[in-house]
């Protein structure tokens, strides 16, 4: 290991690391936009919208994420529509998201027990109110820990965006290697790089999907032991 | 239409060519799921101990796996260990050994989470009628896990397939890498190559996962009623 190497290399990281974090960011926000509205057409059932939604899911979850990225940047610009490898990479991203987004939002809200609605509306309240005051809330809390393994997931993927030239971690990494073929250090601040990221936000993840199972929600399997 | 550039996907064998280095993609996930589910199950088993210490260890693997992003495993196994191992490790089985150790920690959770999933008086019941352990878990545990198994069991495969594009990264040639080498066979006759080229590519993935994504929502759906 040379570990003077590795020092003056950090500020190259911490500029990719930058770089994977906002494209990571502005992703994740879009695509639980994307879901929730996915999500709210599908449980809805509003025509049309909802034929629309459901091929949207299927194409997106069934196809990689790198295939659509080379589709986006290296076939669209042939039919005179020029994406730049930042905006590839968000759109890209969100197109992805959005349909685990969509998905995790959905299960949620038809783990809701029927009765709720109906107790709801017994009450006196109207569709909407029930919507948003009853089954939301509690198809938000279920939905916690697949919406935290999405988000998870989501900075993961953006390791594949180096491929179409977007100067994150994975292509300082990549750079390095090639150029002065120091494999080790450079592997080295990339798995570091991302811990740093990443590790964070499981352990936030892990605890508050804790918090949301001692509220009651969520899974509460006979053997919880773990 | 005559100029529109999707004769490139019909010229001389390219379309072939383009479906074996699909074969190649699949065949690798399916070596690695293979190992995976060989793999999972006991890993599987093994989370749901009750030992403090094996429960730490499977659970800091679960963390790594899924911490770290598939492309940064393979670029640490296909270049970390070439260099300190000395293994000529060809990049198609780098790719095998990266998704397998990946397959393996998703498929453990699965099997795990299947496993505690079984309500106790299950448990409790069949020893109530004076079955052995042996029987219990051969009559009532192990069919209830598989039924529950089976769903997220072909949603880790299509997650599988659809990783396995990764490769081309670290050189493996699969079907991405046939569609530059067409792209770039043809950049000056045909200049709309990629766009046809990457569509084709794009289709061909659906094609391959959209059964199994309907499969196992089908399965979910029978499971729930």
């Amino acid at each position: 290991m040379d570990f003077e190497f590795m020092k003056s290399h950090i500020p190259l990281y911490v500029e990719a690391a930058k770089m994977t974090m906002k494209i990571s960011l502005i992703g994740i926000v879009l695509a639980i936009l994307i879901g929730l509205i996915c999500s709210l057409i599908k449980t809805l059932r509003i025509p049309i919208l909802k034929s629309l939604v459901n091929i949207y899911i299927e194409i997106s979850r069934n196809t990689p994420l790198l295939i659509q990225l080379f589709f986006l940047y290296f076939g669209l610009p042939k039919v005179g529509i020029v994406l730049s490898s930042e905006s590839c990479a968000i759109i890209g991203l969100a197109f992805q998201g959005g349909s685990y987004m969509a998905e995790a939002f959905r299960t949620g809200i038809e783990n809701v027990a029927p009765i709720q609605t109906e107790s709801g509306l017994s009450l006196g309240f109207t569709k909407r109110q029930v919507y948003f005051h009853i089954v939301l809330p509690q198809a938000i809390a279920t939905s916690v820990p697949v919406f935290c393994a999405n988000i998870i997931f989501m900075i993961k993927e953006t390791s594949v965006f180096s491929a179409v030239a977007l100067a994150d971690l994975m292509f300082v990494a990549k750079d390095l290697i090639g150029i002065y073929y120091k494999t080790d250090e450079a592997l080295f601040l990339l798995v570091t790089a991302y811990l740093i990221i990443l590790l964070p936000i499981s352990l936030i993840c892990t605890w508050i999907e804790r918090r949301v199972r001692y509220a009651g929600f969520g899974n509460t399997s006979p053997i919880s032991g773990n | 239409m005559q100029d529109s550039g999707i004769q490139v996907l019909f010229q001389g064998t390219n379309f072939l060519r383009l479906l074996e280095g699909l074969l190649v993609s699949l065949r690798i996930s399916v070596i690695s799921m293979g190992l995976s589910v060989a793999l999972g199950i006991p890993f599987g088993v093994i989370m749901t101990s009750k030992n403090r210490v094996i429960r730490f260890f499977s659970r800091i693997y679960l963390e790594i796996v899924r911490i770290m992003p598939q492309l940064v495993l393979l670029f640490l196994v296909y270049f970390g260990a070439a260099k300190h191992l000395h293994m000529n490790l060809s990049s198609g089985a780098a790719a095998v050994i990266v998704f397998t150790f990946w397959g393996t920690a998703e498929m453990g959770d699965l099997v795990r989470s299947a496993l505690i999933s079984i309500p106790v008086h299950q448990y409790e019941s069949g020893f109530g009628l004076g079955m052995t352990k042996i029987q219990v878990y051969w009559y009532l545990i192990i069919p209830q896990t598989i039924r529950r198994l089976l769903p997220s069991l072909m949603n880790l495969l299509t997650r599988m397939i659809k990783t396995t594009s990764l490769v081309v990264l670290i050189g493996v040639v699969e079907v991405v890498k046939v569609g530059k080498q067409i792209i770039d066979a043809s950049r000056f006759t045909i200049p709309t190559a990629a766009l046809w080229v990457y569509g084709m590519i794009f289709l061909m993935y659906f094609a391959i996962c959209y059964p199994f994504s309907r499969f196992s929502a089908k399965l979910e759906k029978r499971l729930k009623d």
